[in-house]
């Protein structure tokens, strides 16, 4: 076992891990962070994307030492401390762009790294850097218009290009 | 592509609120442009209510979107162990041995159970039960469980499994349609009957078949394959059991059926139904593809009891594969007589089913690839004959269309090229011998309120399709089919005279409302759509309402989120528990406000004169003012279909109370240098009676579009030496949101007069005319048709190979020449 430190949605949390668990593994069984999710352990799927220093990974294949002393965000922590849902989050509400909603978590994080690269993406940018994240329900259609108008809340409300989530240490890099 | 329609995005309002609670009220969001047609309701116009209709966020799209929402693989409970199964490496072998004394002795490995622990044989239908939990001596597809391991955590589990000595003599695999029919294989399952592997046959005749055919000017004659696939939700099957000191045992369960693993885990477990509990919780998607119970939750269930700790094993993404009961592959032949009007004068259809190795749902599966062939279009005479088989491989089930997707893709393709010989437009020849309300079919299906003209219609004006059919240069084409299907099997899984479904409505002081529903939402939103209907029937905000689902302690029997049924079936159950709290509620308040009952009105959370508005009371108070009259407000309700079979073997596969219909055009782009297709947009306007919600709906047939691509050009089930050849999310190609074109959905309501509001389904019927609206639109690109699927570019280009006389295209290539060195 090695000791670690995450900083997990703003917070550092030191856990022992095993060398050759994985960060997804780490974030559910040992931070209870249950929000992220598991659809295929390999990588294909991307249900279990969460951020590391702001950019999306695959957590399933992520060495959990390899975040160590790193900023990491889940979903549950896009929200901000006083519980305002992130834009990417209340447009997803307000698109019904989520049926089962057990992709949603994956695909909300890759979303909202996205749109902080990429504050004004067209329908095609969007549609690309969605298509590592698989969704069975909606047919990708409502998930693409709450990116977009999720865009557009993030550029009226002053926080284009804004990364996403409780940040301690890391927001001199936005 | 044109952007979804911008809606008014703001959620709450509580500018509106009448009665001056400081609660928000839900709003609806959006102008959605629905059709309606045929307004056949007495009572309620749409216009008059507040909520139904109302394109709402979904009751539970907060926890959704913030990770709060549990599902079965995030339940931990004290103490709990972790299970891993041990699944046969070949496709097909009589089991000698199974020792499990090295996996015994690993540290942290606290109980192992092999198929002798658990003999009771089981199947979802009551009439094949063909499957133990674990092998007991034979193994019949690779993936076949075998034995199961229970450790204090997962990594010791799955060592454990390398240390189980098994002994396979193994047998000759049987792994294709013509294979299971041939008489020198041996037989997968016993059966003194039979010398080949058929499990079931069906031949029916309705009408003179004969007569039908002479009277024909024109027959036609085609065969098709469909290819199987799979659900491949993303959530990975998961279950937690926990038999408590009380002797009493509960499942938590990703399944869409609980009622069922209900009664075949006290079956199969032998345990009074008394002592099982089986909780749905939210299922991240399902398909069809959990439909019934399966071996790791019986297994878990019993090494729960063996262990007195609680169990919890999830199916990884290959397991996932091989548990599997998902589209069957299916070959057809289909003959067709028509008049040179095309009038259809007699129909023969041939399936054969491939089921893979255990019965699953099959028999009503092959019933179903040719029940509703007579309710999308009049067919005065009709012969179907079918025949499913066992193979190695994994047992094939129900898919969202169940045996209906595969037979439709071959009809409409078929019709599609009787139109094109009769020199008749695909649209209007539809409409024109598309089956008519109100009327019974051949084999005895009663039709109610049916859209078919109407969704043909949106689906063709919205695209322009008789503009751009034949006439788009080569490469691109225009598709359109149209389909039916269920609104609930008219018939429960095992024979029973009592409802299909229940519904409690139980009022608290505080005015909040609690349905409780044995449904179990796969995402489909069936939460959503009970709390709709009871905050219209009581006039409080959809968000006042909290459902208790899936749950069989707690909630009344729902049968399950299979055939198309909830909306229907566990909507109308609900309405009518609403409507008994509702009577009380408004007796009490027409005594306060001193009017007659008739006259009062409940909507945005108060009752009030509707002649006198001003005249109200707040649902509270009304609500309390019953309970002080009448005790515990608790309204129960439930349904049960009408008594809709007819009087043949058979007959119970295919009536519904009601039919859902659809029609979808395609349009694509094909690169003929590659074969390569690229479907640019797909419309489809479905018929769901009434939509309880807009947004649902929409999401329902953009899904089932989404599915549909998938499986037209992608979505395929190849196996090779026995093996399944793509048992992962990489090499099982499904469309990406890239490939995934613009869908436009159009909603057609016809207000089914025995629906819940009218509503009918959507959560099935939308995919059925999208893979042969897709294949229809290949062969208008190429003046040549693909005859199976999914459509790949390989077969694209063989397909204008044969069409030009093999002459254009794979040819060998010229031998490159190479500069010697």
């Amino acid at each position: 076992m090695q000791p670690i430190c995450l900083y997990v949605n703003g917070e550092p949390r030191d856990v022992n891990v095993d060398p050759t668990s994985s960060l997804l593994s780490v974030l559910r069984d040992d931070l209870k962070l249950r929000g992220t999710k598991e659809g295929c352990g390999t990588g294909y799927c991307g249900a279990c994307t969460v951020l590391v220093d702001g950019k999306a990974v695959n957590s399933c294949l992520y060495f959990a030492v390899d975040a160590d002393r790193r900023a990491l965000t889940t979903v549950e922590g896009l929200a901000s401390r006083d519980g305002a849902l992130h834009p990417v989050q209340s447009s997803f509400v307000e698109h019904s762009a989520l049926q089962c909603g057990f992709c949603t978590p994956g695909m909300i994080v890759s979303a909202a790294a996205f749109l902080s690269e990429n504050p004004d993406p067209t329908q095609e940018q969007t549609r690309a850097a969605l298509a590592g994240n698989l969704c069975r329900c909606t047919g990708y259609q409502s998930i693409v218009a709450a990116v977009m108008a999720a865009a557009r809340r993030l550029r009226d409300e002053g926080r284009a290009g804004e990364i996403p989530g409780r940040r301690a240490h890391i927001a001199s890099r936005a | 592509m044109a952007e979804r329609s911008e809606r008014d995005l703001r959620t709450v309002s509580t500018a509106t609120n009448p009665d001056g609670d400081a609660r928000p009220l839900s709003k609806s969001m959006a102008t959605h442009s629905i059709l309606r047609s045929a307004p056949a309701r007495p009572a309620g116009k749409p216009e008059g209510f507040s909520v139904v209709g109302a394109a709402l966020p979904r009751v539970d799209a907060y926890a959704k979107v913030t990770g709060e929402e549990r599902f079965a693989d995030d339940i931990f409970l004290p103490q709990m162990l972790f299970g891993k199964m041990l699944r046969s490496v070949v496709p097909h072998a009589r089991l000698k041995r199974v020792d499990c004394t090295r996996a015994l002795a690993l540290p942290g490995v606290v109980a192992v159970a092999t198929g002798a622990d658990l003999p009771v044989r089981y199947g979802i239908l009551p009439s094949s039960p063909d499957e133990t939990v674990m092998a007991i001596d034979r193994v019949r597809y690779v993936g076949d469980p075998i034995a199961t391991v229970v450790a204090d955590d997962e990594l010791t589990a799955e060592e454990a499994l390398s240390l189980i000595d098994v002994e396979y003599e193994p047998l000759p695999a049987v792994m294709s349609i013509e294979e299971a029919l041939r008489e020198d294989l041996p037989q997968i399952h016993d059966n003194a009957r039979r010398t080949n592997n058929v499990q079931k046959e069906v031949h029916l005749v309705f009408g003179e078949v004969d007569a039908g055919f002479a009277e024909a000017d024109r027959i036609f004659e085609d065969e098709f394959f469909f290819d199987g696939n799979t659900h491949a939700p993303i959530e990975q099957h998961a279950v937690v059991a926990h038999f408590g000191a009380d002797g009493k045992l509960t499942f938590w369960c990703s399944t869409q059926t609980p009622h069922y693993l209900h009664r075949i885990a006290a079956q199969v477990l032998e345990l009074p139904g008394s002592h099982v509990r089986v909780i749905a919780p939210p299922i991240g998607g399902g398909f069809g593809g959990k439909t019934e119970p399966f071996a790791h939750e019986l297994a878990a269930g019993y090494l729960a009891r063996k262990t007195g700790r609680p169990v919890k094993i999830c199916l990884t993404r290959e397991e996932v594969f091989y548990a599997h009961r998902g589209r069957h592959p299916v070959k057809f032949k289909v003959k067709t007589g028509v008049k040179s009007d095309g009038t259809i004068t007699a129909c023969h259809l041939q399936s054969w089913l491939d089921g893979g190795a255990y019965a699953s749902y099959g028999v009503a599966t092959t019933y179903y690839t040719g029940a509703l062939t007579t309710v999308t279009y009049k067919i005065p005479a009709y012969k179907f004959d079918g025949c499913r088989v066992y193979t190695n491989k994994p047992p094939c089930g129900p898919k969202r269309g169940h045996g209906t997707t595969q037979p439709r893709y071959a009809l409409e393709c078929q019709l599609d090229k009787i139109a094109d010989a009769l020199g008749l437009d695909a649209v209007e020849y539809r409409k024109r011998i598309a089956v008519d309300p109100y009327t019974t079919t051949v084999n005895g299906l009663r039709i109610t309120s049916c859209g078919l003209r109407e969704c043909l219609d949106a689906a063709a004006s919205a695209t322009g399709y008789t503009v751009k059919k034949g006439k788009l240069p080569r490469g691109r084409g225009i598709g359109v089919a149209a389909s039916s299907y269920l609104c609930g099997a008219g018939l429960p899984i095992y024979w029973n005279p009592m409802p299909q479904s229940g519904a409690i409505v139980k009022v608290d002081r505080g005015g909040g409302v609690t349905v409780f529903c044995g449904t179990s939402d796969v995402g489909q939103g069936s939460n959503h759509m009970l709390a709709a209907i009871v905050a219209e029937t009581l006039g409080v905000d959809v968000m006042d309402v909290r459902v208790c689902a899936g749950d069989t302690d707690l909630t009344p029997v729902d049968l399950g989120s299979y055939s198309s049924r909830v909306t229907f079936m566990a909507g109308n159950a609900a309405r009518e528990a609403a409507v008994n709290v509702r009577q009380r509620i408004v007796a009490a308040a027409a005594q306060k406000l001193g009017i007659l009952p008739e006259r009062c009105a409940l909507a945005a959370r108060r009752v009030y004169d509707i002649d006198h508005p001003d005249d109200q009371l707040t649902f509270i108070e009304a609500a309390q003012a019953a309970e002080a009259a009448f005790g515990t407000i608790v309204g129960v309700g439930s349904y049960a279909p009408p008594k809709l079979a007819a009087d043949y073997k058979g007959s119970g596969v295919g009536p519904s109370p009601a039919y859902s219909y659809s029609a979808c055009v395609a349009e694509v782009d094909i690169d003929l240098e590659t074969g390569e297709v690229t479907v640019e947009k797909l419309t489809v306007a479905h018929d769901v009676g009434r939509a309880i919600n807009p947004a649902a709906v929409e999401g329902q047939i953009e899904g089932s579009a989404y599915m549909g691509l998938g499986e037209a050009l992608m979505e395929e089930w190849p196996f090779r030496a026995g093996e399944h050849k793509i048992p992962n999310l990489l090499d099982y190609k499904t469309p990406t949101s890239l490939e995934t074109p613009p869908i436009h959905a159009i909603i057609i309501e016809t207000d089914d007069k025995e629906g819940p509001f009218g509503a009918k389904e959507s959560g099935q019927g939308p995919l059925n005319p999208v893979i042969p609206a897709i294949a229809n639109a290949v062969a208008d690109a190429l003046n040549a048709r693909v005859y199976s699927t999914p459509i790949t570019a390989e077969k694209i280009l063989k397909a204008m190979d044969a069409a030009a006389g093999g002459v254009l295209r794979l040819r060998k290539p010229a031998p490159v020449a190479v500069a010697p060195v």
